[in-house]
């Protein structure tokens, strides 16, 4: 095994790469996680809408903070790692929808129609 | 094989010989990245279980009964500074200022420590007023998702110990600043794990 494709290579990859960061990528995501932070606390503490409303809000508020925190935070790009990160990040995205979205269906299906009824209790022999 | 068959002056390559240089650490990115989406799907589990049992109360206290907002506010402020803070450290060492990238990560540990400091508090709170793990399904779901939580945060701050010990011993080598950038990916994916317990065990439990 010679050492020279190794020289070579290791001139091209001999600095790891790694996300650049900047002063304004942290500060824009810092004001924006404060205010998608502030207003689902407020709207739950203060509670000027109704529950639903409330409710479907703060869900929406925390997906956009989510997305925030991973392209000013994690410095989320789809070319990062050549395209693997995000490529793993959708993979996991996706067996997350499926498992939650699985488990609380199923769950909820069982709790609503298999759960003994109040009525039928008494027709009980 | 039909190799010998190939006689043309270049032969036709069908997979690559030569080895390529894998310098040290060059996935070392992309694993931690790999690792931090198998932590997701433990979170994932554990927030489906919550999902599942939280409105489990066994005629015990319901999450309306027991959390104090104003201090679940104050502990996402403190998550949150300590992620600015962090993005500061990893500024300065892009800079190559040893000193700096310690001191901020020294202000991120103590943010960090501001925040499990006020979790225990909570956890203490909950415990002496008899709301346990053992009282009810929900409360079983809510200790195990925000302490799994509570203890991915306590080794990063020992992690946060760790790295500030080896950039005062080796600087800022190679290693050390894939190590910050690892502990920042960590860091950083803890807030973004926080993100859904704030919403989903407090603000959503408070609001049912």
């Amino acid at each position: 095994m010679s050492a020279d494709p190794h020289a070579a290579h290791g001139q091209v990859h001999g600095e790891i790469e790694m996300p650049h960061a900047s002063m304004r990528d942290y500060l824009v995501g810092f004001v924006l996680s404060v205010i998608l932070t502030a207003i689902p606390f407020w709207l739950v503490m203060e509670r000027p809408l109704s529950t639903g409303a409330t409710a479907a809000i703060i869900m929406i508020l925390a997906a956009a903070q989510i997305v925030v925190h991973m392209v000013y935070f994690l410095h989320m790009t789809p070319k990062a790692e050549d395209g693997w990160s995000l490529t793993s990040l959708v993979f996991t995205v996706i067996v997350v929808v499926i498992m939650l979205a699985g488990s609380l269906w199923v769950m909820h299906h069982l709790n609503t129609n298999m759960m003994p009824q109040v009525h039928d209790t008494s027709q009980l022999p | 094989m039909s190799s010998k068959t190939i006689t043309a002056e270049e032969p036709v390559q069908f997979y690559d010989l030569d080895e390529h240089a894998h310098p040290e650490g060059h996935s070392t990115m992309l694993g931690f990245w790999i690792y931090l989406m198998s932590d997701c799907l433990i979170f994932a589990i554990l927030f489906a279980c919550f999902g599942v049992l939280g409105a489990n109360y066994a005629a015990g206290p319901a999450p309306k009964d027991l959390f104090d907002l104003k201090l679940i506010a104050l502990n996402t402020a403190m998550l949150l500074f300590s992620s600015i803070t962090y993005g500061f450290a990893v500024l300065q060492m892009q800079m190559g200022k040893v000193r700096g990238t310690q001191l901020w990560l020294a202000v991120t540990g103590l943010f960090g420590l501001g925040f499990l400091g006020i979790e225990l508090y909570e956890f203490y709170h909950l415990i002496e007023i008899g709301a346990t793990p053992q009282r009810s399904a929900f409360l079983s779901s809510f200790f195990t998702l925000v302490g799994t939580h509570g203890l991915h945060v306590t080794f990063g701050v020992i992690w946060l110990v760790v790295l500030m010990i080896q950039l005062g011993k080796h600087g800022l080598i190679a290693a050390n600043k894939r190590r910050v950038m690892c502990l920042s990916m960590f860091w950083h994916f803890l807030d973004v794990i926080w993100i859904g317990v704030f919403t989903i065990v407090y603000l959503m439990g408070v609001l049912r």
